[in-house]
């Protein structure tokens, strides 16, 4: 008993540590978070993985055992303690237990024994009677519950970790240790993985994962194991017809559904079915569920916006998610990688009432580099709305622990990203920009809003500022003055340049307006100079932004992948009953509880002298209670007070 | 003392269950079966086999519930008549919310909620008005208050369930689905089961501090309602749509109420105890109850919350079992209900076994609050998992 409780406070130990401690993250992760010391002690421990840990699997099976023997012993007794019904009892016994009383009745022996026989069994007790040589004995017994409901929780213990042990991964731990499995940890496809990490369908049970495409099949669950997989073969395969994703009005998912073709040559032909969460389709012992939705693939036609080299037409792009591709850029080859493209993208909107609102599509990709470094961006394929403007936005991180930094690229009056191209284009364009920084020189030296100079020099610089400027955005500018103006000047010279810059930047922006066929003698719409501030804005912050293209979503096919869970679990069918069993002998134990009458007769001078004794090991009040109803009607019968 | 031979007369109420029921017991039941009928009749193309069964098993229950204690059926009539006056006055359209006299101050599911938050406070301050004034008309009003404070959170679900359907058929289902249902579900189930012991044991003394961590949840829900602006019906995710919810929560809850119960019993049994050794003749030594007493009901409460718990867990794994593809998945909030499972398993055992009683009984009522309270709030806020419903 001592023991079993002590398991059970390790067990909860153990179970509070598992929570604590997110279990089953990739091992990178913890190295991360732990630094290298910790992260083997931990490993060491098990504490990645606890409940699967030997340790604990040792304790759970101590339990087992230790819950096994306690019922063992004492399921003997309790069976004879059910059916006993204390006859033997003395006199002076009775009159030991706390609720006792006594009468002196003038009545012949019998009734006063019929008399008692009918009123506790009236209370529902049942009754036996014992003639001594010169007494008789009724013997009362209410109650079994709290000896079944003790058997009852207690086997439903063992039943339910035997049952919860067989779901485990103990056999896995076995054969590993027997060097009979080995686990994978290479990212290779399912039928490139070798025979020492597969399992057979006969195995007995498992929970795994797999993905499959619209159109797709598959045979095979990968089970995640420690910091790898093993190949689960399935004893059919499934083909996935169709995955639909239902959305409530306000945009939050409503359901999940999957169209499954089960085929297998046992059925005489493939079982169609549809499974959504929490309607999932048993086969062959085999449960599927309705896990998760991913990309099958889709296939995407991107436009490349140069934001290196001076290009004016962008590249198409055409690839499929999951794949990669090499692409040229100015600052040499880089890897391509499509990782995901979202439909819907449901977030939480701005405006009251409204709690979410979809986005749009999304693709998230990243661009890696010959050394092997990447970035991963996030591009919304139609412009957002931030404050009543549009941009196309594009978020970028350099590792997946970051949040995304987002690029806000303003998009013209009819909501595409050619003005903002364009206007790009042209500061990049030398030749162009110092025609305009002419112009520009011309008109500033009239006003005499710069020193005195030869308009090529000031021309000059003026293009110099703005090629630093789109280069490197503003950081780089500020550079350049450290660079050059001694210290005590830097405060005026960089407001002026400043001025300068903005003043170029403003002229090829008129021209371009002007070109747009726009007329701008009345001064620029609220629209066209706020498009300016935040095109300039976006212009400094490409440098950060770190990519050679902006990559526009054009066009997309969506193909999507249903993420299904597949288990077999066979101590289902021990853990169940397991359950049951518990719940009945819980509710048995408290509210059946065993209760125990006498009433011990005896002639004595021409009367009969009656003792009404009575113990109950639980629930003493409610027996209390109820022994002073029965004690007070009898009073009633054997001291009438007439 | 018996002088001469007589004849022994016993006489025993033969009656039987159904004899000894009242003219009123039988309207009572004659209203819930034709309720019952009316709904199954008319929302039975809406429901499943398992939503059939239910709905069955519901009436079954309180049925057998009110004919044992007669008060829950003034209290299933005042909810089923105010729920559907509310639920005509909206006439189909949430709008009325705004417009309608009685929706806007007294029946719509919030104006309810609120009427249940301020009577729960103020019923926690009468309570102790009585046990320090003694004058058994505070006490009554203490008593009614409760009372009606838990019909008018009864007709807040009742009427926030109706009014889901008002804003969308796919949306409409049974409000026990996120932090701030469930809290009102706590606060109603933890006051009825107290009602319960306070007129079975016929004492009032432990209604102030019962009605203590009621109120305490009243303060966390209009937080919760005001500050996170979370009292918004807001539709149910995949995983929720399942009538394992219309089980599983409340059964969940009447584990959750019944611990808090006992572990405010526990104070009340420290407070009496200490009272007792350092000033026997002060109010607290003289007017609460007896220590026996406290120690029953605290046994009784958790023997109730257990069981309780014990089913709603099963349930649980039986759902999740469905929905997740596992009955045991080592979910944070599946580990906590096992811990908080563990610890109540503990208690009883040391109780009913090792005759464990007293102070250390009751100290260790009141830490099960901790713990019971992490599993219920902790998990969602500090711990990730499958089970986060409720989020802070």
């Amino acid at each position: 008993m001592n023991l079993a409780i002590t398991l059970l406070v390790a067990i909860s130990f153990a179970s509070i540590i598992g929570t604590v401690l997110q279990q089953n993250q990739p091992y990178s992760d913890y190295l991360l978070k732990f630094g290298p010391f910790w992260f083997e002690v931990f490993k060491a421990l098990g504490l990645f993985q606890v409940y699967s840990a030997i340790w604990f699997l040792i304790i759970l099976g101590f339990l087992v055992l230790s819950t096994s023997v306690c019922i063992y012993r004492n399921m003997p007794r309790m069976f004879r303690e059910m059916q006993d019904f204390r006859l033997e009892v003395k006199e002076k016994s009775l009159r030991n237990h706390k609720h006792h009383n006594e009468w002196e009745v003038a009545a012949p022996i019998e009734e006063c024994l019929s008399v008692s026989q009918e009123l506790l069994a009236h209370h529902g007790f049942r009754l036996r009677e014992k003639a001594g040589d010169n007494y008789q004995l009724l013997s009362a017994i209410k109650g079994a519950g709290s000896r079944w409901g003790y058997l009852l929780t207690h086997i439903a213990i063992v039943l339910i970790c035997i049952g919860g042990l067989m779901d485990g991964n103990v056999l896995l731990k076995i054969a590993e240790s027997l060097g009979e499995i080995k686990v994978e940890k290479r990212n290779i496809l399912a039928n490139e993985v070798p025979d020492i990490s597969r399992l057979a369908s006969s195995n007995l049970s498992y929970r795994g994962n797999v993905s499959i495409p619209e159109g797709g099949g598959a045979n095979v669950v990968f089970l995640g194991y420690k910091d790898g997989y093993l190949v689960q073969q399935l004893p059919f395969t499934i083909e996935v017809e169709d995955f639909r994703i239902e959305h409530y009005e306000s945009g939050q998912p409503k359901s999940f559904e999957s169209d499954l073709v089960i085929v297998d040559d046992e059925l005489e032909a493939p079982l169609r079915e549809t499974i959504s969460v929490n309607h999932p389709l048993t086969y062959k012992g085999v449960s599927i569920y309705q896990a998760s939705f991913g990309d099958g693939g889709s296939k995407i036609e991107l436009k490349g916006w140069s934001l290196a080299g001076a290009q004016k037409e962008p590249v198409a792009i055409k690839g499929i998610i999951n794949q990669s591709q090499k692409i040229q850029t100015s600052i040499g080859e880089m890897d391509l990688e499509l990782n995901d493209f979202r439909l819907f993208n449901i977030q939480p909107s701005p405006e009251e009432g409204r709690k979410f609102h979809n986005i749009g599509s999304s693709i998230q990709f990243k661009l890696r580099a010959a050394t092997g470094e990447a970035k991963e961006y996030l591009n919304y394929m139609s412009p957002i709305s931030t404050d009543g403007r549009l941009y196309f936005m594009s978020g970028v991180r350099s590792s997946p622990a970051e949040p995304f930094q987002y690029l806000y690229l303003p998009a013209d009056s009819s909501a595409s990203i050619h003005r903002f191209m364009t206007f790009y284009n042209r500061l990049k364009d030398s030749k162009g920009l110092h025609q305009l920084a002419l112009k520009a020189a011309s008109a500033t030296t009239d006003s005499g809003a710069v020193p005195e100079g030869g308009q090529e020099e000031i021309a000059n610089m003026m293009s110099m500022l703005v090629r630093i400027y789109v280069q490197g955005g503003m950081d780089a500018v500020i550079g350049a003055i450290e660079s050059r103006i001694p210290e005590e000047k830097r405060e005026e010279i960089a407001g002026i340049y400043v001025k300068i810059l903005r003043h170029l930047l403003g002229t090829v922006y008129l021209d371009l307006l002007k070109e747009e066929g726009q007329s701008i003698e009345k001064g620029m719409s609220e629209f066209d100079s706020q498009f300016f501030e935040d095109a300039g804005a976006a212009i400094g912050a490409i440098e950060r932004y770190g990519s050679p293209f902006y990559f526009q979503l054009v066009n997309y096919e969506h193909i999507q992948a249903t993420g299904l869970q597949l288990t077999r679990s066979p101590g289902k069918n021990l853990v169940y009953p397991g359950c049951f069993m518990l719940a009945l002998g819980v509710f048995l134990m408290f509210y059946m509880p065993q209760r125990r009458l006498w009433v011990w007769l005896r002639k004595k001078d021409g009367s009969v002298q009656v003792i009404l004794s009575g113990n109950a090991v639980r629930n003493e009040m409610d027996f209390a209670n109820e022994y002073q109803e029965i004690h007070e009607k009898l009073d009633e019968v054997f001291s009438p007070h007439t | 003392m018996v002088t001469s031979n007589q004849t022994l007369k016993l006489e025993l109420d033969q009656r039987s269950l159904l004899q000894r029921l009242k003219l009123t017991d039988w309207i009572w039941a004659a209203m819930l079966l034709a309720g019952t009928f009316f709904v199954y009749g008319e929302y039975n193309e809406l429901m499943d086999i398992y939503e059939k069964g239910i709905l069955i098993l519901t009436a079954a229950t309180l049925l057998v519930m009110g004919f044992s204690w007669r008060a829950l059926q003034i209290l299933t009539t005042l909810i089923a008549l105010l729920s559907l006056f509310a639920l005509s006055r909206y006439g189909g359209e949430l709008a009325q919310v705004e417009q309608d006299f009685f929706l806007k101050f007294m029946f719509s599911s919030q104006s309810a909620i609120m009427w249940m938050s301020a009577l729960y406070v103020m019923a926690t301050i009468a309570y102790f008005g009585w046990l320090f004034s003694q004058v058994e008309f505070v006490g009554r009003v203490a008593s009614s208050m409760t009372w009606i404070a838990t019909a008018m959170g009864f007709v807040g679900l009742m009427v926030r369930w109706y009014e889901s359907y008002l804003i969308g058929t796919d949306v409409g289902h049974i409000p026990v689905s996120n932090l701030y249902e469930v809290f009102i579900l706590f606060s109603i189930i933890t006051a009825l089961i107290y009602l319960h012991y306070e007129k079975r044991y016929n004492t009032r003394s432990l209604g102030g501090f019962v009605l203590l961590i009621i109120s305490a949840a009243v303060g966390f829900l209009l937080w919760y309602a005001f500050d996170r602006n979370a009292a918004g019906i807001q539709p149910l995710v995949p995983a929720l749509q399942s009538y394992w919810m219309k089980i599983h929560v409340p059964a969940n809850f009447v584990g959750y109420g019944a611990f808090a119960l006992a572990a405010m019993v526990g104070v009340v049994y420290l407070l009496k105890k200490r009272a007792l050794d350092h000033n026997p003749t002060g109010v607290m030594a003289l007017r609460l109850p007896e220590l026996n007493m406290l120690d029953d009901v605290m046994y009784k409460s958790i023997a109730l919350g257990f069981a309780f718990f014990t089913l709603a867990t099963i349930l649980g794994a039986l759902w999740a079992a469905e929905a997740w593809g596992g009955y045991w998945s080592w979910d944070p909030k599946e580990t906590w209900a096992l811990i908080v499972w563990l610890n109540y398993a503990a208690w009883l055992h040391m109780r009913l076994t090792k005759g464990w009683r007293g102070r250390p009984m009751a100290w260790w009522s009141v830490i099960g609050l901790f713990v019971t309270l992490f599993a219920f709030l902790g998990v969602n806020m500090f711990l990730s998992g499958l089970h986060s419903y409720g989020e802070l």
